[in-house]
């Protein structure tokens, strides 16, 4: 149509200037934040992730036992029923496993190692994904060719497969007295070096629709250095649809990590996440010990559910079609 | 048409020689071959000879080579682990593997399809916001927890159906199949919707999103402009434009469903490929992950391939059609 | 209000048409207090800069404009009846058979997965009860009747492998598929190559005009109007600043956008230094200003213009929204 969408162009992007000018009061004003504020959905599932952060940051302080502190664990607690049940005390409110760890703190130091493992992982991912696209789009030519085909090929396989090949390697390699220590950083180079390719792709497609625009041509013809010119121009730019994915890979990130450890792969036994207490508990199901696998197993779904609705949100609130 | 072919079969030739390549590296360099054949009590010369004959000490080129064409046979060498060949192993287990892997896809089709053009087309009804109020918490749940669900629910508390395993099979040649047997279906149904749950609602939502968008195009509104009915409309055009590029991505989304089928197996304890694999990672079977690793590369590149023509077959755009060279003047 | 023939209604008449669009940011108005016609076979020029409402108001007409924009007042009369409270399905019934419409982009307006004889074959059984055979026929014949060569072959092709003025061809040939009796064009040449579009506007007119057709021709280009046109309106912010005969509005523009407007195109025959520019823009649809919405960029504007708004009125053969023209205070008098 010859109109143009009555979105930007009827001066929405540039409103009435706001009586208060201090850029927090210009944030609280923006599109954006608007459209947080007035979405139930993202309140709620900003307060759950709130909570959750909290809860896995200040675990040391508001669990009542720390499960990973061997010598406070006794096998005498073992296999507690939860609080309300017969046999249940406070002492272990949602029970305890078959270790005689406490299942609300293990659940709390847990969230804490899904979480760090997650953010890692995608900070991880991120970098390289942002920093490859960067270079591939820019750069172009047979760089580009070659950094294409391997995301291409890596694509085409599930990252999972792709993680636990990594964690296979890492075991073959590494020496058996290391393997615990590093088996969390092996973790987070498995699940990053899974997800850095649609990070790369996205970054490549902006990175080279901007490097054709008139300003960048003029900056490379008085001689600008290109990684200025990248990191000054473009990288703004692809800022919001790398938040979007970033959000969406940490949700991944965490079932991946979870998924590894419930198969044996993942964390090391002693520094339980909620994967591995799952898959403990999962072998006590038939006995009926269910709360050593449902508790951790409901943490996890309120923590991914509450990160994918953010990452709903924050896809729908910067998308400028759907303004 | 041909000249695409050719063109992606000389594509999926690299790829699988990539993938080779990966899985070599992986028998040849990572832990010692000669110590996973051996005792310890060997001494070096021995060792020595035993590298010499097996030809370790070849240039590389050549045991690549040797590796590729024992890999095209077949052939993978034996299990550390097990001591059998792993040939046979993959044979015993990969007909569980496939069944498991089709049911769940044609399961998340079956309901996943319908359900996202219901939730397209009818965006602002509660069903519809119900629906994808599911989806979303369906993405959040980890495949492992649905099984484990599923079988707290239907295994423990109801006694209906089987926890492990994949009941009484038929064999038939060199395939096993659970299809025939009652209890072989019983134990089919579980896993398959555990593996089939997550690609389902990744394609409602997918189905649904492209719904959306091409109910936003000008041919749609167009093809309302000229009066065409809603049915026509809906179906006609919508539909089959959504569902073209559903087409790709279903595909992409089999190659995962096998590779998920891993969580899944180990979750039910079903005997394919994916159990095989998670015992070769951690017991560092190397045989075992790389034949994994390649016949699972080459089912993925194979499908990957098959999408393509299909995509090509589907979408007129992308043929080139003799007639553009003489057609339209302005 | 307009001049047509004491003897025949219009074809379409729009009454104080207003469509709004509700931002959370307030309420937009993009078409505002709009009224019109146009009598069987006529070809009326809407022209206008782009934002001007010229393309929404086509699209009120046939009742497809997007939410969450809608029609907030006004009525629209086709043939007589009322159109714009019809339910979809009445509407629908409208829409093709009796009036067509075209839109700018041929490429985006055909669907890129049917063939054009498909797509053709369709439109036409929708509106007729043919049979398949005829409707083909039909098809074949429509293609050669807007000049594409080998219609046949062409059947069998898709939308991509035609050229962008085939491709309109096309498009027009299935907006008269059923021989509506008015045709709203929006944009229909802006989008092609200038050497083209002379020759799809010539086509549009001598069809329609075989049919008996009116045509809305949208456009923001004065040339394409100066070609076809029976009667201009000129659209500005939303409101209908000048509406008259063409050679009226060409040669003696009254409003002092109009003005602008025509002094700004070049002209072959006179020797002139400087195009006129009309200083300052459109306003912005949520910063429209009071009165005459004209009047910040006006030379000519005095007290009234900023605080009432000015109604069309009639100023010889055209009609003017703009108070220098009051007939009250003389032909151009000022306030």
């Amino acid at each position: 149509m010859a109109e143009p969408a009555l979105g930007n162009d009827a001066g929405l992007g540039a409103h009435e200037p706001s009586r208060r000018s201090s850029a927090l009061a210009r944030a609280w004003d923006s599109d954006l934040a608007y459209s947080f504020r007035h979405s139930p959905v993202a309140v709620a599932s900003a307060v759950a992730t709130l909570v959750i952060f909290c809860g896995a940051a200040f675990a040391p302080l508001i669990a009542p036992h720390n499960p990973f502190d061997l010598a406070s664990v006794s096998l005498l607690d073992a296999r507690n029923p939860p609080v309300w049940s017969e046999g249940g005390s406070w002492d272990f409110p949602l029970g305890s496993d078959n270790l005689g760890r406490d299942v609300f703190s293990t659940i709390l130091f847990g969230s804490r190692l899904s979480l760090v493992v997650g953010f890692c992982s995608v900070i991880f991912a991120a970098t390289v994904g942002v920093v490859l696209g960067l270079v591939s789009g820019y750069v172009g030519g047979f760089v580009d060719t070659v950094i294409m085909r391997i995301a291409e090929v890596q694509l085409s396989f599930p990252a999972i497969l792709i993680a636990l090949l990594v964690d296979g390697i890492m075991r073959g390699v590494l020496p058996r007295e290391y393997q615990d220590q590093v088996a969390v950083y092996v973790l987070i180079l498995a699940i990053g070096l899974s997800y850095w390719v649609h990070f790369a792709r996205t970054v490549r497609g902006s990175t080279m629709v901007e490097r054709n625009k008139d300003y960048v041509q003029a900056a490379r013809v008085i001689g600008r250095h290109p990684v200025a010119i990248m990191l000054r121009h473009v990288l703004p730019n692809v800022m919001g649809p790398v938040l979007v994915i970033a959000t969406i890979t940490l949700a991944i990130a965490i079932i991946t990590e979870a998924t590894l450890s419930f198969l044996g792969v993942g964390v090391p036994p002693t520094e339980p996440s909620l994967g591995t207490l799952i898959r403990v508990g999962n072998d006590f199901l038939f006995s009926g010990e269910w709360w050593i696998s449902i508790f951790p197993g409901i943490a996890l779904v309120i923590l991914v559910l509450a990160v994918n609705m953010l990452g709903d949100w924050l896809r729908d609130a910067l998308n400028p079609k759907l303004r | 048409m041909i000249a695409f072919i050719l063109r992606r079969l000389v594509q999926s030739i690299g790829v699988m020689l990539v993938v080779g390549l990966v899985a070599f590296g992986l028998f040849r360099y990572v832990g010692d071959p000669i110590n996973n054949m051996v005792g310890q009590d060997t001494g070096d010369r021995d060792r020595e000879a035993l590298r010499q004959q097996l030809g370790l000490n070849d240039p590389f080129v050549v045991q690549f080579a040797r590796f590729a064409g024992n890999a095209v046979k077949g052939e993978f060498g034996v299990s550390y682990r097990q001591g059998r060949k792993v040939s046979t192993l993959i044979a015993e287990r990969l007909p569980a593997t496939l069944e498991l892997s089709f049911a769940a896809a044609i399961f998340a089709l079956v309901i996943g399809v319908p359900l996202g053009v219901y939730t397209g087309l009818n965006r602002n009804k509660w069903q519809s916001k119900l629906f994808l109020g599911l989806s979303l918490v369906g993405v959040s749940l980890p495949t492992f927890l649905i099984g484990i669900l599923l079988i707290l629910l239907f295994s423990v508390i109801l006694g209906w159906l089987p926890a492990f395993g994949r009941g009484e099979v038929v064999r038939l040649g060199w395939w096993t199949t659970g299809l025939l047997t009652v209890s072989g279906l019983r134990a089919l149904l579980m896993p398959t919707v555990t593996l089939g749950f997550f690609q389902m609602t990744l394609i409602i939502r997918l189905v649904r999103a492209e719904m959306l968008e091409v109910l936003r195009t000008d041919y749609i509104k167009f093809a309302r402009a000229r009066g065409l009915s809603n049915r026509a409309i809906n179906f006609g055009h919508a539909l089959k434009n959504t569902l073209v590029p559903v087409i790709t991505i279903t595909g992409i989304q089999l190659g995962s469903i096998i590779a998920f089928a891993i969580i899944t197996e180990q979750v039910f304890q079903w005997p394919g490929m994916g159990l095989l694999f998670i015992q070769a990672v951690a017991f560092v079977d190397i045989p075992v992950m790389a034949a994994y690793l390649v016949l699972v590369g080459f089912l993925f590149v194979a499908i990957n391939l098959v999408v393509d023509i299909l995509y090509y077959v589907v979408d007129p755009r992308l043929r080139v059609d003799r007639a553009i060279a003489g057609g339209g003047y302005g | 209000m307009a001049e047509t023939p004491p003897d025949r209604r219009p074809l379409l008449r729009v009454e104080k048409l207003r469509v709004e669009f509700p931002t959370r940011r307030g309420t937009l108005t993009a078409v505002d207090n709009v009224s019109f016609e146009i009598g069987e076979g006529e070809v009326l020029g809407v022209v206008g800069e782009s934002g001007a409402g010229k393309s929404i108001t086509g699209s009120a007409i046939i009742g497809l404009i997007e939410p969450p924009g809608r029609i907030a007042g006004g009525r629209i009369y086709f043939e007589g009846s009322r159109i714009d409270d019809l339910p979809y399905e009445k509407l629908r019934h409208i829409r093709g058979k009796r009036i067509g419409t075209i839109f700018q982009d041929p490429l985006t307006s055909l669907n890129p997965l049917y063939t054009i004889g498909r797509q053709l074959t369709e439109t036409i059984l929708t509106h007729a009860d043919f049979s398949a055979a005829d409707a083909r026929a039909r098809a074949i014949e429509l293609l050669g009747e807007v000049g594409i060569p080998s219609p046949v072959q062409r059947m069998e092709h898709y939308p991509h492998q035609f050229s962008g003025g085939m491709r309109q061809r096309v498009v027009i040939a299935l907006a008269l598929c059923a021989n509506p009796r008015l045709v709203i064009a929006d944009e229909p040449t802006t989008a092609l190559d200038v050497s083209i579009q002379a020759q799809i506007i010539a086509v549009l007119k001598a069809r329609c005009r075989d049919r008996g057709a009116a045509i809305m021709l949208i456009t923001h280009d004065m040339g394409v109007i100066a070609e076809t046109a029976d009667r201009v309106a000129v659209m500005y912010s939303g409101r209908i600043v000048e509406v008259g005969p063409l050679r009226e509005v060409v040669k003696h523009p009254r409003h002092p956008y109009t003005v602008g407007l025509m002094g700004s195109i070049p002209s072959i025959r006179e020797k002139a230094e400087r195009l006129t520019q009309i200083e300052g823009s459109m306003p912005r649809l949520n910063r429209i200003p009071a009165g005459c919405a004209f009047h910040p960029r006006c030379h000519e504007a005095f007290a009234r213009c900023m605080s009432e708004r000015p109604e069309l009125m009639t100023n010889g053969p055209s009609q003017v929204a703009c108070w220098l023209f009051d007939s009250r205070t003389g032909s151009a008098g000022h306030g």
